[in-house]
């Protein structure tokens, strides 16, 4: 049975890491195997790591609007962000590109906004010299607060805009980076609740109603945002809202939001006289 | 939804709704027909037909009907890998009445001649319907084996279906019931959560007054 609230998923992670208790639960919930389990988790973080991998930055998707971007981001750059940081944003744009071109990627939760999870954490990974336990310890907690997102709200974008997919994708990634830099559940929570709020009412508009415009470049926002909210929270910096709160305020904001906002490739950028001669183009 | 839900699947981009859930309602669509198709008409309702070009939502319908999943690397090359193998294409748009924007209405039609007709819907996040076989309603994901047997309406075939699969330890997980009209054409679709094995499966087709039985399993290869 899914976690209906964060309260709850903390309650039970009382005497256990909060990864172990997504864990059973998920054992209980499809009576399967703990080996079965995180067996599956693991293919799913191997799979992240050979998308990355697969990067070619002579590809093009079949609409030739993505492409070839992430190639610019390798290197010094000009110096703004740091190397870590700048890792993060090539990452983040690799993966939605590798998408948009009809490459194998994982959806965390969705395939719009796959690539906000592995662009927080291969670049993390590789700067810490981290086991891959640990990573897929991270993905359950990523999981397990995505579950409540989902449960309590929604993580489609028809449904709750671009907040309910790269929001909630950078909620689960704030999540996940507390748990690796060793944090407590409640800065889990945080953490999460943070990087909701920041993302409260982005709307899901996309440019011909492909999965690019503006898709690819809001993952690198959902993944340097989850770093920042990670590092709030970290940082014993709370949320003055509760996560479950946070998570019915998204719920209600996508239930307000119009049907031209939510997928439907008819407004926000997709309406814009640019967006509209893209599409008529196709 | 379970945690997988959430995290995975993996799949080829970019979109889990127009990409992932078109190849798996090919690859169902395959397995209902029980063999590669030689010919396939695949007509978009909605948003499919708006936007499936640029999802590569034809590609991947074409994918699963070549029997391939929705991870499978090489789903966009589809068209081409179906040239090859003898399965000629014919893509359209149409508009159904009543059902999911993601919609798509495939006719396809085996070596032999045998003919199939399924609408199906995905429904966002890779997970899928099918809402008719042959003009007729249905409704399953294809998540558990599923049976679908078309029979005359008469009474005693409910009872006799359901008699049979408990004698083979088979357990009932959803069953539905429809009939085009009064004393015509039935289906029953059964959803359970054991394997059906295939000698009762065969049993079943030979039963008098069952017209048609067909068996899906996504779980097993085929």
């Amino acid at each position: 049975m899914a976690f209906q609230s964060v309260e709850s998923l903390l309650l039970a992670a009382r005497d256990a890491p909060v990864w172990q208790v997504v864990l059973e639960d998920d054992c209980r919930d499809r009576g399967s195997e703990r080996e079965e389990s995180w067996a599956r988790m693991a293919g799913l973080w191997s799979a992240m790591q050979s998308a990355a991998a697969d990067y070619d930055p002579a590809r093009r998707s079949p609409s030739g609007l993505s492409g070839g971007n992430a190639a610019r981001l390798e290197g010094p750059g000009p110096g703004l962000c740091g190397p870590f940081v700048r890792e993060i944003i090539a990452a983040a744009v690799r993966n939605g590109e590798c998408n948009a071109c009809m490459r194998r990627i994982v959806a965390a939760p969705t395939a719009g906004a796959s690539g906000v999870l592995p662009a927080v954490l291969l670049p993390l990974q590789r700067r810490d010299v981290l086991p891959d336990e640990v990573i897929v310890q991270a993905l359950y907690v990523a999981a397990g607060f995505g579950q409540v997102i989902a449960t309590r709200a929604s993580i489609a974008g028809a449904e709750g805009g671009c907040q309910a997919e790269v929001g909630s994708a950078s909620a689960m990634a704030a999540a996940a980076l507390v748990h690796i830099m060793g944090g407590t559940g409640e800065q889990m929570a945080h953490a999460c609740a943070i990087a909701l709020s920041n993302t409260l009412g982005l709307v899901c508009d996309p440019v011909a109603g492909l999965v690019e415009v503006p898709c690819v470049n809001r993952n690198v926002m959902g993944a340097v945002n989850a770093l920042s909210c990670a590092e709030l929270a970290l940082s014993g910096i709370k949320s003055a809202i509760p996560c479950d709160e946070v998570i019915d305020a998204m719920r209600a904001v996508g239930d307000a939001m119009p049907a031209a906002l939510r997928e439907t490739g008819n407004g926000g950028l997709a309406a814009t006289p640019t967006g509209r001669r893209i599409a008529e183009s196709m | 939804m379970n945690i997988f839900d959430i995290m995975g699947p993996v799949m080829v981009g970019p979109s889990s709704s127009h990409t992932a859930g078109a190849a798996r309602i090919g690859l169902i669509t395959r397995r209902l027909l029980g063999v590669q198709p030689v010919a396939a008409q695949l007509l978009l309702h909605g948003s499919f037909a708006a936007t499936g070009a640029g999802h590569g939502t034809d590609r991947a319908l074409v994918a699963g009907l070549l029997g391939m999943g929705p991870d499978d690397p090489r789903l966009p090359a589809s068209f081409e890998l179906a040239q090859e193998a003898g399965l000629s294409l014919e893509l359209g748009k149409t508009v159904l009445r009543g059902v999911h924007p993601n919609t798509v209405l495939l006719r396809v039609t085996a070596p032999d001649g045998r003919a199939l007709e399924v609408v199906a819907s995905s429904l966002g996040g890779g997970r899928v319907k099918v809402c008719s076989i042959d003009g007729l309603e249905a409704s399953f994901t294809g998540d558990l084996p599923t049976l679908i047997i078309r029979n005359e309406d008469r009474p005693g075939h409910v009872a006799e279906v359901a008699n049979l699969l408990s004698h083979h330890g088979v357990n009932i997980a959803a069953m539905q019931l429809y009939r085009d009209r009064r004393g015509g054409l039935a289906v029953m679709v059964i959803e359970s959560d054991q394997p059906i094995p295939a000698a009762l499966v065969d049993w079943l087709r030979r039963c008098p007054g069952i017209v048609r039985v067909v068996y899906l399993n996504m779980g097993e290869e085929s």
